[in-house]
């Protein structure tokens, strides 16, 4: 890959994490509580979003440095494996298995069915 | 003060920088791990479980410290939110998952899906450990 298309991964890449930031903090403030769901939601809609870019590129053709830029820039900077496992340890230290176990479930099964839907989506 | 700090410019500006560092070291990791349609994702699975251990890491030695005293919020930003935040990611496990589906690997994507969250639960309490240690405590 060249320079350039990395630039513009890294560029994305920040501009996803900013707004997963911001979304994460404004829904927190607007609604808190003990359940990581504002989490489970920026996975999930990221999912949908890199579901979508994919099958763009793999039944329509579309230039992969479209997936590169936006999938493994924004997407990927977006989304968050590691808060979302945190999470999950932070949940079992509080004494909330069931909220632990039901974050450490729902995350890949929202996850994997939004991508999926991404790319019916995409499909058309 | 006024404004919450997920709308301080500063603040913004750490997790952009963290968060550039972080999808560079992992778009560098896809390209030196790749692997052909219907294998084992290794530079996803890779990262992920590193970004959980540094984050719990992380996390866990600067949770003694006061998280209003500046330096304490500015690594949480900048190497928590920014760099393992985008280092790490979801979008794409859940996207290698279903297209091991569909190119019939159903037993390997989920394989896949289950190691990565157990191994990731893991790797999070061996960084806590580890950062445990790092702040000075027990």
């Amino acid at each position: 890959m060249s320079t350039t298309r990395y630039l513009l991964i890294a560029l994305t890449g920040g501009v996803g994490a900013i707004t997963r930031f911001a979304v994460d903090g404004a829904l927190r403030a607007r609604w808190p509580g003990h359940f990581p769901w504002q989490t489970i939601l920026i996975n999930v809609t990221g999912s949908l979003l890199l579901g979508f870019l994919t099958g763009l590129v793999l039944f329509h053709a579309e230039p992969a440095l479209l997936t590169a830029v936006l999938g493994t820039g924004f997407c990927g900077g977006y989304t968050t494996f590691s808060t979302a496992s945190f999470e999950t340890v932070r949940l079992v230290r509080d004494r909330a298995p069931l909220l632990a176990f039901a974050n450490a479930i729902g995350t890949p099964l929202l996850s994997i069915a939004a991508a999926a839907a991404g790319l019916v989506l995409a499909h058309g | 003060m006024s404004r919450p700090v997920y709308r301080q410019p500063a603040a913004l500006a750490l997790v952009a920088v963290g968060g550039m560092a972080g999808t560079t070291v992992r778009a560098l990791t896809a390209a030196a791990l790749a692997v052909p349609p219907g294998h084992w994702p290794t530079a996803t699975f890779t990262v992920n479980l590193v970004g959980a251990f540094i984050l719990g890491m992380l996390l866990e030695a600067i949770s003694s410290q006061d998280l209003l005293a500046h330096w304490a919020l500015r690594f949480r930003l900048l190497l928590g939110t920014g760099f393992c935040g985008a280092l790490t990611t979801y979008s794409t496990l859940a996207v290698e998952a279903d297209l091991l589906i569909r190119s019939q690997h159903p037993v390997l994507a989920g394989t896949y899906v289950i190691a990565s969250v157990l191994l990731g639960l893991i790797a999070t309490a061996a960084g806590i450990w580890a950062g445990n240690l790092l702040g000075g405590r027990r």
